[in-house]
Order: C-alpha cells, then sequence, then structure tokens
C-alpha cells in the first residue's frame, strides 16, 4: 500500500521568488515524516509540490524530481489529479464541502472514481470514517451536514474523506493548529494508527507534536527574509531531538531561534 | 475632580454625537421609505379599482378606449414567455461566462471581457431595443414577435447575470477548491460538484434580481413586439403584448378606462416581481436550513 517518496534537487518557485531551495529527501513508507522549521522556510510549499498542489496557485511551479516508488510524479503526460489520489492531503483549517452531508464529504472522492452502488460506498464510508476515529460520533447523524461537526471532527472528517479514495501516501500541512489541545490529542493517535497503512508526512510548529508524532525529522531553515527555505538535516527523531549533528538544528529545537 | 469632570464632558459630547447620528440615520430611512410607500401605496389604491380574477384572465380583444371591461391576460403571457426565454437565453450564458472569468480568468482577455460586461450594464434599455429593431427586424426582416423582445430583455439580463453570478462564485473559499483538487478530482469536476453548489444560493438570488429588473421593462420590448389586443401564445410568431407597454399606452390614453386598466396593470407587474423576490427569499431560506 504505501509508497516511498524521493525528492531530487527540489526547488518550489513563486513566479520569479524561490521558496524552496535543492531539497533531496527520502520519506520511508509506512513511517511518520516531520518537517519543522520557523515560519517562511518552505515546509508547507515543499510539501504541497509533494502531490502536485504547489501549481494550483498561478505562477508556482518546480525544478528538480519527486519520485514516488521510482515514479517521477512531473513527468510529461502524468495527470496531477492522478497524483492527488494516489498522494492524499489533509489542510491546516478543516475544510469540510459545506453542500454536503457528512456521509457526502466522505464519499466525495470514491463517486468521482466512478463507485457508484450504494453498499460499496456505504462500506468505504463506514470504513473510512472508522478509520479516522469518527464513526461512533457520526453513525447517527450521517446526513447532517459537515459542517454542524464541531473543529476537532470537522479535521477527522476531512482525514476520513482523504483516506477514503485510498492513497499511499498521506501529506498533513499542520493539521492540528485549529485544533484544542483534545482534539490534537485525537488527530495524533489517529496518525500513530494510520502509519501502519500510509507513508505520513506532517508539517507542524509544534516541535512536541514532532517529537511525539513522528519516526523521522526534517529540519528546515532560511538564511534570512527573502531567501529561499533550505533542508538542514534529515534524521531520526530521537536523535534530532536529543543529539542533531548541526548547531542550527540544536539552536532552533532548543528555542534559541525561530 | 478635574478628571472627573473631563469624563463628563467626553461623555456629553460622545452621547451627543451618538444622538445625532441616531437620528440622522433614522432621517434617512424615513427619507428612503416615503416614496417607495408613496408609489407601492398609489399603485395599491389606484390598481386596486380595476384590479379583480376578470381583469387577469381576460383579454382587450374588442375591447376600445371607451369600454370599461377588458383584461391584461395577454399582456401577462406575453410578458411572461418574454422574460421566460430571455433568461432560457441569458441565464446560461451569463453563468458561463461568470465560471469562466473567476475560474479560467486571470488573461488580459477576461480582464478585457470584464470591461466589455461593464459597458453592457450601462446600456440604456431603449438602446437594446433599437438595436434589435435594426438588426433583427429590419436588417434581417423579420415581422414583429415576442421572441424580438426577448432579445432585447437578454441584451439587459445578461450582464446582470454575469456580474451577480461572478461575485457569488469568488466567495466560494479557495480552501474548497483545494480540497476537491487534492482528492484527485479534476477542476471541471470541481466548479460542477463543489463550487456552484456552494455558490447556488447566491446565483439563484442574483438571476431572480435580474428577471425582477427586467420584466417591468417596457422601452427595449416597445419596438420590436408590435402590442396585440388578442392573446398570442406563440412567442415566435406575430405581434404579443407586455405588461410594461399595456402600461404606458394606457397611462398615455385620454380615455379614463385606459388609466384606470393601466393602474391595474402596473399593481399585477408589482404583485409578480414580489411573488418572484419572495421565491428566492424562500429558496435561500430552504437551502440554509438544510445545512444545519
Amino acid at each position: 500500500m504505501a509508497k516511498r517518496i524521493e525528492t531530487i534537487g527540489l526547488s518550489c518557485f513563486y513566479g520569479a521568488t524561490q521558496a524552496v531551495a535543492d531539497v533531496s529527501l527520502t520519506i520511508e513508507p509506512k513511517s511518520v515524516t516531520a518537517f519543522i522549521g520557523p515560519s517562511g522556510c518552505g515546509k508547507s510549499t515543499l510539501l504541497r509540490s509533494l502531490n502536485r498542489m504547489h501549481e494550483v496557485v498561478a505562477g508556482a511551479r518546480i525544478d528538480g524530481k519527486v519520485l514516488l516508488d521510482g515514479e517521477d510524479i512531473y513527468a510529461n503526460g502524468i495527470e496531477p489529479s492522478a497524483v492527488r489520489r494516489t498522494i492524499g492531503m489533509v489542510f491546516q483549517r478543516p475544510n469540510p464541502f459545506p453542500t454536503m452531508s457528512i456521509y457526502d464529504n466522505v464519499a466525495a472522492g470514491l463517486r468521482l472514481n466512478g463507485l457508484r452502488r450504494k453498499s460499496d460506498l456505504d462500506d468505504a464510508v463506514e470504513r473510512s470514517l472508522r478509520g479516522a476515529n469518527l464513526w461512533d460520533e457520526v453513525r447517527s447523524r450521517l446526513p447532517k451536514a459537515g459542517g454542524s461537526l464541531s473543529g476537532g471532527q470537522q479535521q477527522r472528517l476531512c482525514i476520513a474523506r482523504a483516506i477514503a479514495v485510498e492513497p499511499q501516501v498521506l501529506l498533513m500541512d499542520e493539521p492540528c493548529s485549529a485544533l484544542d489541545p483534545i482534539s490534537t490529542l485525537a488527530i495524533e493517535d489517529l496518525i500513530s494508527e494510520l502509519k501502519d497503512r500510509y507513508t505520513i508526512v506532517i508539517v507542524t510548529h509544534n516541535m512536541q507534536q514532532a517529537a511525539r508524532v513522528s519516526d523521522v525529522t526534517a529540519f528546515f531553515t532560511l538564511k534570512g527574509p527573502g531567501e529561499p527555505g533550505h533542508l538542514v538535516e534529515v534524521d531520526a527523531t530521537h536523535k534530532i531531538f536529543a543529539n542533531p549533528s548541526q548547531q542550527r538544528t540544536e539552536d532552533y529545537i532548543t528555542g534559541r531561534f525561530g | 475632580m478635574s478628571t472627573l469632570h473631563l469624563c463628563g464632558t467626553l461623555s456629553f459630547r460622545r452621547r451627543a454625537t451618538d444622538r445625532i447620528a441616531t437620528v440622522g440615520t433614522l432621517l434617512a430611512l424615513l427619507l428612503t421609505l416615503i416614496p417607495l410607500t408613496l408609489v407601492v401605496g398609489y399603485v395599491v389604491t389606484r390598481g386596486a379599482e380595476r384590479f379583480s380574477g376578470r381583469f387577469l384572465t381576460s383579454s382587450m380583444a374588442g375591447v376600445g378606449p371607451l369600454d370599461a371591461g377588458g383584461g391584461i391576460s395577454a399582456a401577462i403571457i406575453g410578458t411572461l414567455e418574454q422574460v421566460l426565454v430571455a433568461s432560457v437565453i441569458a441565464v446560461p450564458l451569463g453563468l458561463l461566462v461568470a465560471i469562466y472569468l473567476t475560474e479560467y480568468g486571470g488573461s488580459r482577455f477576461a480582464t478585457a471581457v470584464r470591461f466589455l460586461i461593464d459597458v453592457m450594464t450601462g446600456i440604456p434599455s431603449i438602446v437594446a431595443g433599437l438595436f434589435i429593431l435594426a438588426f433583427w427586424l429590419i436588417e434581417l426582416g423579420h415581422g414583429f414577435s415576442g421572441f424580438a423582445g426577448a432579445l432585447a430583455l437578454s441584451i439587459l439580463e445578461l450582464p446582470i447575470v454575469v456580474r451577480t453570478s461572478e461575485q457569488m462564485i469568488q466567495l466560494v473559499p479557495n480552501s474548497l477548491r483545494e480540497a476537491s483538487y487534492a482528492l484527485g478530482i479534476p477542476k471541471w469536476r470541481t466548479i460542477l460538484r463543489v463550487v456552484l453548489p456552494t455558490a447556488a444560493t447566491g446565483i439563484v438570488t442574483g438571476i431572480m434580481l435580474a428577471v425582477a429588473r427586467v420584466i417591468g421593462e417596457t422601452a427595449p420590448v416597445l419596438l420590436v413586439i408590435g402590442n396585440n389586443n388578442f392573446v398570442n401564445g406563440d412567442v415566435f410568431r406575430h405581434a404579443q403584448a407586455s405588461l410594461g407597454v399595456f402600461i404606458y399606452q394606457g397611462a398615455l390614453s385620454s380615455s379614463d378606462f385606459d388609466v384606470d386598466r393601466a393602474w391595474a396593470a402596473a399593481l399585477t407587474l408589482i404583485l409578480i416581481v414580489f411573488a418572484l423576490y419572495a421565491a428566492a427569499r424562500l429558496l435561500t431560506r430552504r437551502d440554509k436550513l438544510a445545512r444545519r
């Protein structure tokens, strides 16, 4: 199921501005990789370039390669929508479709893939909601609007929606930054469960969160305002937090800057 | 003591300003309501004299200016058909243009289109009628018809539909589009399944307002529908009547019967517009309720 992502000399641009410079790293399957670093270091941009969401912004482009199990996702003839079906994404703010019910939100991506049979959809919706630890809370009100849920529930609904299409990789862009501590805990527990089946990449501003949920941590920084972000080091999370090999990483981890 | 004193004067000044602002806005509100109540009140009292079920269902066939009877069935049918046909032309076209401008625009061409739509909004309604007269009737040689009126009305309706729909589609948060793209849903499907349903309430209201705006138009249809005392249900052939034209001609007549009929027709027109607004509000409310 889960697949490996590899970036080779990946740079991201918005028009003439370079946001990320020359990142080469490997993201292992069935593990959680955290991207940490100060604001503006390009970690969200890098994340969005891994499933071709970066290019949705006008004028955005990349340089370099992104390989999914060795296959270049930016190669000619590759459909961005096909890439995004394989590499799902959860956003910073919960964004359920406001006109759709809880059920329809989860089924939205499946219907696109041609799944029409009611019983198949029912099964997939239940499986996805169970997978997102939300089933017990919403099973009795599936026809209600997705927006009627609390913020934390909405975010888990978005995760259910993302895993419903059975992606290989799940990208999470600060998925807890708009949530309270209890909802955050629920999402973190969920991440630990999901990593058995998916490759997970999570961008977070919260270093404790990175330490709690991730197996591997990549630290990014930028030389100054307006400079592109770059990768400082990537290593096992316990090593990054206990004994980083770079001084800049240690300064950031210990709160001396950023 | 001195601070207390200062507080006192400040608070007096602030209270005075507050009072003046409150009275000012209330006055402005009353001033706005005066013409509205006068217009509606006058039309209702004058229109009610002749308004009846019979008035709505009978035509002016065989009724002269000096006869008391007659009715506006021909005009109602004409107006409803013309507005319907105009909307069938303008709404899909306007919606497509709005989708292009919001979802695919950004180029210089889109800016040019937006500018032209703005210019179109400013076209005087009589010019739209004159254009159809010169082009459709004189140049292409078609006869008077409700359809010619509908064409003129669609010229006026199109920019309103484009502008309101564009604004409503722009209100759809980008995060919803991104959520849809991230599921691997292609752009065209995202527009159909996510963007348009989210903006639907506003778009429907905008369309209703556009319809209400053109339904009472007189000038653009006056020159091209030919007018007809008889009921003509065929919008594509032969002259048709219209409420606006009926009111215009009745008001110009020296016969009191014609004037009375014009008032009752005006009341009918206001009732139709009111029903449209009410329908739009009801649609909006039902949609909001469904989301809870």
